[in-house]
């Protein structure tokens, strides 16, 4: 018999039968990794088995290759602090989405797991998330290999005035570099490059950015879109985005 | 030892929620032993539920008539829809006998999981009833879960635009329960809603 202990964030779950269900598991040291859930289409597993949960989890199969399944425990159930904030629980449901979609089975990335667990703790508390969610993304692009070089400019090398990254390369562009091609690259919010804080358009941009890279690199190749709880949130973020724009000018 | 007519009734029967494969050819045997007072009556009560119930056009509840009894009934409040997931929820709604209003079943709700986006919900069809009817006020009756609530915040933006009340049902302290047997999601989300005491 297999067995290990590790602490998890619950990426997704799915009914299996009638009382049971399978859990997809960021975990620490194990990287996403599924089992099955005896019970967890119950009642008393039911709350635990929502995205965004940090678990305590007990994995165990008889042979490694076997589904397996888990013991949890809770550790803190954060999908109850989010359900009555629309903006808050799609960021946490997008960010679960994307790795649990993004992610190979069994590939420890500790670093993405502290960075998911840094988004869920600023998500449920008062400090700035949603720079922690394009931060968040582009970790996961970066985690997968496709990380973006947005330290100094591909075309001049220079390390300051940097606006823009291009589609192509995911490098780095200056303001005076882009020149007439400015239009066809996409926009490098400051707060990526500088110490500032983001401002909601600097947000949407830092997402049309990632997004951009996510879906060429890991949903693209595989013929599959974003996954709609990203989209979900990324549309809510933009909704809001215009809702202070048109306020704005009523008030002018 | 048993025969394929048996063989095939016990599967199938295994296929019911609540059902596995030893309770099912319990089933069987007591179908067969029982051939007039419960086997043919089940048979025929079969047949008549599959000829005769269909989902309501309006609300999308199960009923031999279309509309369905809630729908057709003047005594109700027609201004009010209770907006669930399934038909098993309207049902536990209509066993409290504490809501007299109208009902709006979805047949889901909005999972990135499954790929369920709003097309495959019935909430344009749930729009334009709010909008036809004349109604006062929707109350979401969705699950307390990650995508039960994500169901019910996209439905409360598309009808921020509309003269509608939009409420949800309270989530906390099931009545019964003890606080030390509750688990902390239950009790934040308690603890957020919690009242004024009224003296």
């Amino acid at each position: 018999m297999i067995e290990w202990r590790d602490e998890g964030i619950v990426l997704s779950s799915r009914r299996h039968g009638e009382n049971d269900a399978i859990l997809a598991l960021m975990t620490f040291e194990h990287g996403r990794h599924m089992g099955l859930v005896r019970g967890g289409g119950g009642r008393r597993l039911g709350p635990l088995l929502q995205a965004g949960n940090r678990l305590e989890a007990v994995w165990k199969a008889r042979i490694v290759d076997h589904l397996g399944h888990f013991a949890l425990e809770p550790v803190r159930l954060y999908a109850a602090g989010l359900l009555d904030d629309p903006l808050r629980l799609a960021a946490a449901a997008g960010a679960c989405a994307m790795v649990d979609e993004a992610l190979p089975e069994r590939d420890p990335h500790p670093r993405l797991f502290a960075a998911l667990l840094t988004l869920l703790e600023r998500l449920t508390g008062d400090a700035a998330w949603p720079e922690a969610y394009v931060r968040f993304e582009l970790l996961l692009l970066a985690e997968l290999g496709f990380g973006l070089e947005l330290d100094v400019c591909a075309v001049t090398g220079e390390s300051e005035g940097l606006a823009f990254v291009s589609p192509r390369t995911g490098k780095a562009v200056t303001m005076a570099a882009a020149g007439t091609y400015a239009d066809r690259l996409l926009r490098l919010p400051s707060f990526l490059v500088l110490p500032v804080p983001a401002d909601r358009q600097g947000i949407a941009d830092g997402l049309r950015l990632a997004g951009f890279f996510l879906d060429r690199h890991i949903v693209g190749p595989v013929d599959k879109p974003l996954p709609l709880a990203r989209d979900r949130f990324v549309s809510l973020w933009q909704a809001r985005l215009d809702a202070t724009d048109d306020a704005r000018e009523d008030g002018a | 030892m048993s025969t394929a007519e048996i063989d095939q009734l016990a599967r199938l029967l295994a296929k019911l929620p609540g059902l596995g494969a030893r309770s099912s050819r319990r089933a069987v045997l007591a179908l067969l032993k029982r051939r007039e007072t419960l086997g043919e009556p089940l048979v025929r009560a079969l047949r008549e539920a599959f000829d005769k119930v269909r989902a309501c056009g309006v609300c999308g509840n199960l009923d031999s008539i279309d509309p369905c009894g809630i729908c057709a009934s003047q005594r109700r409040d027609r201004q009010t829809i209770l907006v669930c997931e399934e038909v098993e929820d309207l049902w536990a709604m209509e066993r409290a006998q504490s809501y007299g209003g109208l009902y709006h079943v979805l047949g889901g709700k909005l999972s990135a999981i499954d790929a369920v986006g709003p097309e495959d919900l019935g909430i344009d069809r749930l729009m334009a009833r709010i909008q036809a009817d004349d109604v006062k006020e929707v109350i979401l009756a969705l699950g307390a879960t990650v995508d039960g609530q994500t169901t019910a915040h996209y439905i409360a933006e598309r009808l921020a635009g509309l003269a509608v009340n939009v409420s949800r049902l309270g989530h906390g302290v099931p009545v019964g329960g003890e606080l030390n047997y509750l688990d902390e999601g239950t009790l934040q989300a308690a603890l957020r809603a919690r009242q004024k005491l009224t003296l």
